[in-house]
């Protein structure tokens, strides 16, 4: 089993982890298909992520829960007053892998490796935002060892260190015009890899009945360092290479910190119903400055995201002993204030909807699926803090975006 | 076991069931509408501003710019049909100039060079050959350096023309015939829809010559005009109305005008002198203690000194006598101070200068400094400065020994480096003559008028365009005004960007006037000068 965990890791590590956003909520199958609840729900080892207390209240000594997800994002855009369309298609994997061990009556510990921030997006080389990006793609690996204390059957703490590995690549057009010699616009091409950080997670969770659990989870806000990545700049015209020359660049991205409450309600035997509320401090990304190691000035690009809500809902019913069936909804609030809107991030309040299965091939081995749709309303939104020459220039126009994203997952517990 | 199947037959149908993003409403090309305007057969008609003439010539790359074919391009999109302009292949290069059998007529285009600075012209010969004849009607029919009269002037485009100064090299290249006019070349199209944006030569060369020129304001025969005069205003209506209404020309004959087969168009207006910077660039006073020290203080306050005391305080002592003390004041240390020019309307006191500096110089010397300046005066804000004079400044005139060897320091710039009041007034009034004319004409048929002499005047004080940067006339100044400088760097045409603000207005003008709807251009994504790393 451990092998297979480790190769698991290794050929899904080596892709990239994401798409359409840069908080990427698919962090287990069976969560998932509830829409994203779990603060409260103890189903699988997924609960590590959503509320490790929980670890605690698993039945079986030793549980696992692997999956991925393709998440096919895509956005259109257009301006009627340039005649201008546009559209982006990405596809990424994002994955966990969670495995759990029941040392003793109170104490269990395990390990949780996911993917919960990322983005990529890829617009035409050249297209009409270029001065604002061409592609990037942002990738975050989460590496949680957990501990969950029971401190009775009623109550549980449960937490861990989060070690963050990462990357980040991001390209974008130095301006509205410039080009060289032979009319390729000029780009800035930046690079940082082995990007690390340290965060923690932290929950508890309360049964003050048999029918209810209510759990409180908090994951600490993580700022990817990018110290020394390589800046290097492409089709600089000639009279411009003294400026524009390969150097290396310092920024700082926050992966931000998350709070969420829940409950949990079994109505019968066979079916529960949860909810969950997530505070995400996106607040902490107000710049992204990028700081060039020789006399490029810094690149100074305001985000000014606010803290967002989430309200969650999803529900689980245990039709035999084979099938478990699961639905969820979700409102998902978007961090962007009105005009900043960065074709990096296009992405306004959503609804997710969810669904998805478990297939019990036997006691111990259980087959997970699940979709999300997300829904984006369209919207006329700009970005009014690209500087020219002294001067804001906005970009805008009308944007819509959709997310769908199938899953598979096992669930292997004795 | 059965329904297993049919669960996981559902999961992958969702799996490979992605949905596409679709907006309420889809723009595409089926979101524009051409209005009144039928733009089947459009065909623009004008002088360089029209050919896409910059950095002081056409060239391949830039002719690409040209407002009339960025226009083409907008009109494809609401039934337009094909858009040609004169063939430039043979500029393989891409450096434009021209050549004449083999010999070189006119300069490649100009470019910045970021290792010694100004502009100067790209190294490298022409390939243009004017003698490589096309003989074909093409949609863009501007001429560069064609006045109104040149439209219909038979053997304008003829080749043996060209070394008499009778034909347009330009027109040459593509004229139908020896004996083709450009109008008539230009009606061969059958157009459905034109733009007619002729006139400002009848003006500018006058201008750009430094008015050197001749008013021609009451002499009605165009064919006694120099190249540099002005054209009588009565002859430029009389030429107008032709090109755009039709008739029958007194010399000429019958001629069909644009509007003749029921063309629909747009007219621009000309364009003043004093929003372009060929005429805004230099300062009339550029001398300070820095300039004259050659960026050494004291040396320029010692000059300045000694040039009051030698030149400046005894030619004022001089005039002040003659009543004529105002025309030169004392150099400033402090102050920027203005150039010395010689100005042919004032009073000439060649002869009173000369008496009262032979007790000092001697009679010969005397005699020389009188009629240098006899008709000198220090620039003020009301005299133009031309963009070429700028390489005059300080240099030798032919012949002339120290210590009057420095124009506009010791020595006045001549009439055809500075356009001077009487000279500037000549010039506005017959634009605001023109284009009274061309508005009047356009209103009586009903066409549609770009003010391109109101939005030039706009630019003046920057004008912010819909992508919010602000734009303005100014001449490149380097990476400061890089993004948004729309001359080139012959200081009177358009750069690419500014094409672009012309065919972004012209737009505008056809989507109120012909009830169209055209997307416009984002003028910040045009190049706008080129700078080289060398040349």
């Amino acid at each position: 089993m451990r092998k297979l965990l480790s190769m698991t890791l290794l050929a899904l590590a080596g892709t990239s982890a994401f798409a359409g956003g840069y908080r990427v909520s698919l962090q287990g199958q069976k969560q998932l298909a509830m829409g994203h609840t779990g603060v409260a729900v103890v189903n699988s080892a997924e609960v590590m992520f959503f509320n490790p207390a929980g670890m605690s209240f698993l039945e079986d000594k030793f549980n696992a829960s692997v999956g991925a997800n393709a998440l096919f994002a895509k956005t259109k855009f257009q301006n009627e007053t340039y005649n201008w369309q546009n559209s982006t298609d990405n596809m990424g994997t994002p994955f966990n892998v969670y495995a759990s061990y029941k040392i003793n009556n109170w104490l269990s510990a395990g390990i949780a490796v996911y993917t919960p921030y990322g983005s990529e997006v890829e617009w035409d080389r050249d297209w009409q935002g270029s001065h604002l990006v061409n592609n990037i793609d942002l990738q975050a690996i989460y590496i949680q060892p957990t501990i969950s204390l029971k401190v009775s059957d009623e109550f549980a703490i449960g937490g861990g260190p989060i070690y963050v590995t990462g990357s980040v690549s991001f390209d974008r057009n130095l301006n509205r015009s410039l080009a060289n010699e032979a009319e390729n616009r000029t780009d800035v091409n930046l690079e940082a890899k082995g990007i690390t950080a340290w965060g923690y997670t932290a929950g508890f969770m309360f049964n003050p009945c048999k029918e209810i659990r209510l759990g409180v989870n908090y994951r600490s806000e993580i700022i990817m360092e990018a110290r020394g990545g390589d800046a290097t700049f492409n089709d600089v015209p000639a009279f411009a290479q003294g400026t524009y020359s390969t150097t290396t660049f310092n920024a700082d991205l926050p992966l931000p910190a998350e709070l969420t409450a829940g409950l949990s309600f079994n109505v019968t035997d066979k079916w529960m119903i949860a909810f969950d509320y997530n505070r995400t401090m996106w607040r902490a990304y107000e710049s992204l400055n990028v700081d060039f190691d020789n006399s490029v000035p810094t690149s100074v690009n305001p985000r000014n995201y606010h803290d967002t809500n989430t309200y969650r809902v999803g529900t689980q019913y245990k039709a035999t002993d084979k099938f478990t069936f699961r639905a969820g909804w979700y409102k998902d609030e978007s961090p962007i204030s009105s005009g900043y809107f960065a074709p990096e991030t296009p992405r306004n309040d959503s609804m997710g909807y969810t669904g998805g299965l478990t297939y019990q091939i036997n006691k111990k081995l259980g087959v997970d699926a699940s979709f999300l749709y997300l829904h984006f309303d369209e919207v006329d939104a700009s970005y009014d803090h690209y500087q020219e020459n002294g001067q804001t220039i906005p970009f805008g126009g009308t944007y819509k975006s959709t997310v769908f994203s199938p899953g598979v997952g096992l669930t292997y517990s004795f | 076991m059965k329904n297993k199947y049919i669960y996981i037959a559902v999961i992958a149908a969702l799996g490979l069931a992605s949905c596409e993003p679709e907006f309420e409403t889809e723009v595409n090309d089926a979101s524009y509408s051409a209005g009144e305007a039928d733009f089947s057969s459009y065909v623009a008609v004008g002088n360089s501003l029209t050919a896409g003439y910059m950095d002081g010539t056409v060239f391949r790359g830039g002719q690409a710019y040209s407002y009339p074919n960025l226009l083409a391009q907008k009109f494809a999109i609401v039934g337009g049909g094909a858009f040609t302009q004169p063939s430039f292949a043979d500029d393989v290069n891409n450096l434009g100039g021209l050549m004449l059998g083999g010999v070189q007529i006119g300069g490649t285009r100009l470019v910045i060079d970021f290792a010694a600075g100004g502009p100067e012209p790209i190294v490298g010969t022409p390939t243009v050959e004017v003698s490589n004849l096309q003989a074909t009607a093409y949609n863009n029919m501007g001429v560069p350096g064609a006045k109104s009269f040149h439209l219909l002037t038979p053997g304008y485009g003829n080749l043996g023309g060209v070394a008499l100064g009778t034909a347009n090299p330009y027109f040459v290249r593509h004229a139908t015939s020896a004996n083709a006019t450009v109008l008539g070349d230009a009606m061969s199209k059958n157009p459905t829809f034109f733009t007619n944006w002729i006139g400002s030569n009848d003006v500018l060369s006058y201008a750009t010559s430094g008015g050197i020129g001749v008013d021609q304001t009451g002499n009605f025969d165009p064919s006694t005009y120099g190249g540099n005069d002005i054209t009588d205003p009565q002859v430029f209506a009389g030429t107008y109305n032709l090109i755009v209404n039709g008739g029958t020309h007194p010399v000429l004959g019958p001629i069909t005008g644009l509007t003749s087969n029921g063309a629909k168009g747009v007219v621009a207006t000309i364009p003043s002198v004093t929003s372009i910077p060929f005429f805004t660039t230099v300062p009339y006073n550029p001398l300070t203690k820095s300039v004259l020290g050659q960026g050494n203080d004291a040396v320029g306050e010692a000059t300045i000194n000694a040039l009051n005391a030698q030149l400046y305080g005894p030619l004022k002592q001089a005039l002040t006598v003659f009543g004529a003390g105002n025309r030169i004041n004392l150099l400033s240390t402090t102050a920027s101070n203005p150039l010395l020019i010689k100005d042919e309307s004032l009073t000439n006191l060649s002869a009173q200068l000369t008496a009262a500096f032979t007790p000092t110089l001697g009679a010969a010397t005397a005699a020389f400094y009188g009629q240098v300046f006899g008709q000198a005066r220090q620039a003020t804000s009301q005299d133009l400065v031309l963009l070429t004079t700028r390489l005059a400044i300080g240099t030798a005139p032919v012949g002339v020994p120290a210590p009057l060897d420095k124009y506009g320091i010791t020595y006045p710039l001549e009439d055809k480096h500075i356009l001077i009041p009487t000279e500037k007034t000549a010039i506005a009034n017959a634009t605001a003559s023109y284009n009274n004319t061309i508005k009047s004409i356009a209103a009586a048929q009903n066409l549609a008028v770009a003010d391109m002499n109101a939005i030039m005047n706009r630019l003046v004080n920057g004008l912010r365009l819909e992508d919010g940067q602000i734009y303005t006339a100014d001449y490149f100044a380097g990476a400061s005004n890089l993004s948004t400088v729309l001359f080139s760097l012959d200081g009177v045409h358009p750069n690419p960007r500014g094409y672009a603000v012309i065919a972004n207005e012209i737009i505008k003008v056809i989507n109120s006037h012909y009830k169209a709807k055209l997307p416009i251009y984002e003028v910040g994504g045009f190049p706008g000068v080129t700078v080289l790393g060398s040349n």
